[in-house]
């Protein structure tokens, strides 16, 4: 390795450049410059081009995807608002069939009590004639009795009989209607 | 660098007050100068600073070659680096200065320029080879004639023969009377100065940071005896930091030789008014 000049000849002035040194220089700048001209910078630009375009076509790709994104989701809320209107309706007729069937069940509810209250009345009024009925017979029965064995004799004959209640009764009943 | 290097590299085994008396042996022209690992100095020779010249190009084509030849859309973590260089150069240097539309044929030559000399200038600071080719003005020099040639034959080619030569010469007729001279210190300032800094500025740059390196190097070696040790030391810190600057010098120059070469391409370019 001992490659230094230390012979006594003068070295030349610095600023002189020494032929082959200058050949050889040039030559080995030529290798480095024809590599990369020719071959490697081709090489990466056209490496460079492609990126570019791609993050280009990605943006392009994204904007693309957004646009779809957009339009889908005005989709969903158009839908979203019709299902909302059609649950709202829905509700509404609900509510007005809820209110009919309420109507209508009050309505047949007044109409059985009526009914049943119109029976009761009509129940008690057949009892009442009835009670009436059974109760002219005994009272009517009993006074005789009571009259026969007051006055000694029988009033056992029917039809005597009959005629004096009525007559007793109707009296009474008249006296009542003056009364009134 | 280590001790056995130094030895390597100047032989002498010289130090403060051993008693031979030797002086200390700083860095000299003869630093820059290689034997030839074969032909002589007379004609054609092959030497390390070549060698340098040749695995570095290799490097760089090894490397992009690695990253980009068989490109991902999704980068891997080589691929995304060279990216991040390649995007570099042609973004923030080629576009900036010359328009992404007039600029985009320029961007293989500038990014193959940048990197070439970035690892010229980084060999500096590579353990065993520890030498920036950059710093032998041929290199520089071939990259900047070639520079050169571009920019005067599109200067040319956009303006015609007239317009060319208007267009490097600043002709502007609103200067009035010291249109001449303008004329003068542009045509000399394009045609002559411009390529010659252009290659200089790399040159020396790495040139003197070589020596410095070498400086420091040398001394932390040499001051290594008795009471130096102490400086050796010092002289050693001071190799480290050199050798981080040295990082950011090469790194600096290779963006400030690409710029300017487009910058003179942007000239070029312009309109004439």
């Amino acid at each position: 390795m001992n490659l230094l000049v230390l012979a006594a000849e003068e070295p030349q002035n610095p600023l002189v450049p020494p032929i082959p040194e200058l050949v050889i220089g040039l030559i080995a700048f030529v290798i480095v410059f024809g590599f990369l001209a020719k071959k490697l910078l081709p090489n990466i630009n056209k490496v460079l081009e492609e990126r570019r375009e791609a993050i280009e076509g990605g943006i392009e790709k994204a904007e693309a995807a957004q646009t779809e994104a957009q339009s889908v989701l005005e989709q969903y809320k158009a839908q979203l608002a019709e299902a909302r209107h059609e649950a709202a309706r829905l509700r509404q007729e609900a509510l007005e069939q809820g209110t009919a069937l309420k109507e209508e069940l009050r309505a047949e509810g007044q109409r059985q009590r009526e009914e049943i209250i119109a029976a009761g009345h009509a129940q008690i009024a057949a009892d009442r004639k009835a009670a009436s009925q059974a109760l002219r017979q005994d009272v009517g029965k009993l006074a005789t009795d009571l009259a026969g064995k007051l006055v000694g004799e029988s009033l056992e004959d029917h039809a005597r009989q009959s005629r004096t209640i009525d007559r007793f009764l109707s009296e009474l009943e008249e006296k009542a209607e003056a009364a009134r | 660098m280590s001790a056995a290097d130094m030895t390597l590299a100047f032989e002498i085994n010289c130090h403060f007050e051993d008693g031979t008396g030797c002086g200390f042996p700083g860095p000299t022209l003869y630093s820059f100068l290689f034997k030839p690992i074969f032909g002589d100095d007379s004609g054609l020779y092959f030497n390390k600073t070549m060698l340098l010249a040749l695995l570095g190009s290799i490097v760089i084509v090894g490397f992009f070659w690695a990253a980009f030849r068989k490109p991902k859309v999704v980068p891997g973590k080589l691929q995304m680096v060279a990216e991040a260089g390649y995007d570099f150069v042609r973004r923030g240097i080629v576009y900036e200065t010359l328009g992404k539309k007039e600029g985009e044929k320029y961007v293989p030559f500038m990014v193959a320029t940048f990197f070439f000399v970035w690892m010229m200038n980084l060999w500096s600071i590579i353990p065993l080879a520890q030498f920036p080719v950059t710093a032998v003005i041929a290199y520089p020099a071939g990259l900047a004639l070639v520079i050169y040639v571009m920019w005067m034959s599109v200067t040319f080619k956009r303006h015609g023969f007239v317009g060319g030569f208007k267009n490097i010469t600043g002709y502007d007729k609103s200067l009035g009377p010291v249109l001449p001279m303008v004329m003068v210190i542009e045509f000399f300032s394009n045609v002559l100065v411009r390529p010659f800094t252009h290659a200089v500025r790399l040159f020396a740059n790495m040139f003197a940071g070589h020596t410095l390196l070498l400086l420091f190097t040398i001394a932390s070696w040499y001051l290594l005896n008795g009471i130096g040790i102490a400086y050796a030391g010092v002289s050693f810190v001071m190799v480290i930091v050199m050798t981080a600057f040295e990082l950011f010098i090469q790194a600096v120059q290779a963006y400030v030789f690409v710029l300017l070469a487009c910058s003179f391409l942007q000239g070029a370019l312009a309109e004439h008014h």
